[in-house]
């Protein structure tokens, strides 16, 4: 059977130019780039080189403002840890209720901690109402954390905004832009953001490798303290393939970025429609306004998200959902509780994310099989 | 991804005895689809007083369908003595096993069992009733519910009962009570069981309540104690109608978005006005 991969919000496939780019470092390429020898000395010039390319993806000034992490997760930590472990006095910390738990996580252990921590609430359609983030602002904040984009629903915050809003007071800025990254452009030249994440495996690298971007002149505190690698801003022996295979993987996405976002967006829209068109009861959640090109999240009705996963699995499409039963927990999704999506729709929220090697074939194929899974469980289902 | 055993993905994937029986023998529903599951399952006895067709319509996740899948197949031939005798063990064993995490599916198995059971010795309704005080909010898990899932499935542990009844699983403000019960339980496997107090309907001079009666004091109950709690929680609730013991009330403020206001409904609001007026009485929420 074809797999059918709508999941790009979980993970991405790794493009071939990257997994050529990457395998030199794995076969002949396997020297230490911090050894005083040729063999592995010569390695260490393929980092600076992906540090440029992610640089020139981000749009940052320096090179040297990009760190290389482990994972997004990585990232996200050691923003928080050296805000808080440089900020003196100060303990506050201000995030949203929407963020992925790699940020929402952490900012609850702050809060176990003792310290203050403003989650701020989403409308409806997800929008953050940015003057609850300035009134939120005081003497006390050591870092205001807000995601770029929404990985369930790909909806859009004005990050360069709340950017400039915290820089007037002089707070630290940190932008989990995890799944910004490739998919739409990031100026950090216009947007005075001091910490952002990225990770390598969503944007058509490998998993394992991530990037915090660290603004020139932050006072900085590393989160995994050992070796000098990375100006000693991050110990440990490089993960050198993988972080070639990011700097190519950011290459790629500097070049075909605006083709993409035009070919997905459209793939993204027939999908879209074709579901509502033709599945009764079925919504959207999210502003469509401002959302990522790739992404839709749409509630069907009284039905179950993992029942619809388990049938869409039948015919080999992947997918992801908000409902409680997928997760292990028993209630549904932060984002969509956050959103105040009525549970019974809730409960059954699809989230189809595409990328650039998604096709018209697919599309088709979805909207051919899915309408007949949604009836087949509403039939079985005792409110329909 | 979960480990679903063969037998689950195929009661999942080819569900037994989808549907309902019209003139059914008994009838009986639990869960909501707020709660994220919700089966109604129907059942006809044969001359003999065997079970001869059981039907069952779920919402809810695959293991939700397949046990009540499995539950359908289980109770096929069975007198009503019989079929009583299922467990929800039993039902997690039919299926060679659910995860943990989702032995309430089989706990729904059963309670929807036991509640077309006693629809068809009379209950008038077929939503289980519940007995005994409410533990868990956000489910509306009681705890005769968790004691009873705790001494069956020998459960040691809170995370163990929320696998088991959902209860915890939520805000988690009542795990601390759950544990006070498992120690509750822990000293009474020795000590003799105390009996529950039956719900008496209320009489005046040895007669029955007439309508008017009946409304009169609905509206005090309504006005003296559960709109002042409700309003607690910025929730409101309005009488509008009161025909053949059912009362239809609107939700207001906080109540009208929550999505627990169908369960609180239930669980606190109606077994109130059971206990003061009439087991009889039911309420219903018309949505605006």
């Amino acid at each position: 059977m074809k797999t059918i991969y709508l999941d790009n919000n979980a993970t991405t496939s790794v493009a071939p130019e990257v997994f050529e780019a990457m395998k030199p470092f794995l076969t002949e390429l396997w020297g230490n780039p911090s050894s005083m020898h040729t063999f592995g000395g010569q390695v260490a010039r393929h980092i600076e080189r992906a540090r440029e390319q992610v640089a020139d993806l981000l749009g940052a000034e320096n090179p040297s403002e990009i760190i290389f992490t482990s994972c997004g997760t990585e990232s996200n930590n050691t923003a928080f840890h050296s805000a808080l472990a440089t900020a003196r006095d100060k303990h506050k910390v201000i995030t949203t209720s929407v963020e992925h738990p790699a940020v929402l996580n952490p900012a609850k252990q702050l809060a176990v901690q003792g310290r203050e921590v403003a989650f701020i609430p989403v409308d409806g359609m997800g929008r953050l109402d940015l003057s609850e983030i300035e009134r939120a602002i005081d003497g006390r904040t050591a870092l205001v954390s807000v995601m770029w984009a929404n990985n369930e629903t790909g909806v859009v915050f004005p990050v360069e905004r709340i950017a400039e809003m915290c820089e007037e007071r002089g707070v630290p800025f940190h932008v989990d832009a995890v799944q910004a990254a490739g998919k739409i452009p990031i100026d950090l030249k216009k947007a005075p953001i001091t910490f952002l994440s990225i990770s390598g495996h969503k944007l058509h690298a490998p998993k394992g490798v991530g990037v915090l971007y660290v603004r020139r002149g932050t006072p900085f505190s590393p989160f995994i303290v050992g070796g000098h690698q990375e100006h000693s801003r991050r110990g440990g022996t490089e993960n050198v393939a993988s972080i070639v295979a990011i700097g190519k993987a950011c290459e790629m996405a500097i070049s075909r970025m605006d083709e993409e976002r035009v070919k997905v967006t459209k793939l993204r829209d027939r999908l879209e429609k074709g579901i509502l068109d033709i599945i009764p009861r079925s919504f959207i959640h999210g502003d469509t306004q401002h959302r990522l090109p790739n992404t839709t999240n749409i509630g069907f009705e009284a039905v179950e998200g993992e029942a619809i996963l388990l049938l869409m699995n039948e015919y080999g499409i992947c997918a992801s959902s908000g409902s409680a039963c997928t997760s292990g927990s028993l209630d549904p999704s932060h984002v969509m509780i956050a959103m105040g999506i009525p549970f019974t729709r809730a409960h059954g929220s699809i989230r189809f994310s595409l990328s650039r090697y998604s096709t018209d074939e697919e599309i088709d194929f979805v909207l051919k099989v899915l309408p007949g899974i949604i009836q087949r469980l509403r039939e079985l289902s005792p409110v329909s | 991804m979960w480990n679903y055993s063969k037998n689950v993905v195929d009661h999942f994937l080819h569900p037994r005895n989808v549907g309902e029986i019209e003139d059914a023998d008994g009838v009986g529903e639990v869960g909501s689809l707020a709660c994220g599951d919700m089966l109604r399952l129907t059942f006809k006895l044969d001359a003999d007083g065997r079970i001869a067709d059981a039907r069952f319509k779920t919402f809810g996740c695959a293991s939700a369908i397949a046990s009540s899948s499995a539950l359908t197949e289980m109770i096929k031939g069975k007198t009503i003595e019989e079929a009583l005798m299922i467990t929800n063990r039993d039902i997690a064993e039919y299926l060679g096993g659910l995860p943990e995490q989702k032995m309430h599916c089989s706990v729904m198995g059963r309670e929807a069992l036991e509640a077309a059971i006693a629809n068809y010795h009379g209950e008038k309704t077929a939503t289980r009733q519940l007995e005994g005080k409410v533990v868990c909010k956000c489910f509306g898990v009681t705890e005769n519910q968790i004691r009873r899932a705790v001494i069956e499935n020998k459960l040691s542990t809170v995370d163990e009962v929320t696998n088991y009844t959902k209860a915890g699983g939520g805000c988690g403000q009542c795990r601390d009570r759950i544990a006070e019960i498992l120690d509750e339980i822990r000293e009474e496997q020795q000590a003799p069981a105390v009996e529950e107090a039956a719900v008496v309907p209320a009489e005046v001079g040895g007669r029955a309540l007439t309508t008017l009666e009946k409304m009169h004091l609905l509206e005090e109950i309504i006005e003296t104690r559960i709109r002042p709690a409700l309003q607690q929680d910025g929730g409101d609730i309005e009488l509008v109608d009161f025909d053949h013991n059912v009362a239809y009330v609107i939700l207001r403020g906080a109540c009208a978005t929550c999505p627990a206001a169908g369960i609180t409904m239930r669980q606190f609001i109606e077994k109130e006005i059971q206990k003061e007026i009439s087991p009889d009485m039911k309420l219903e929420e018309i949505k605006r």
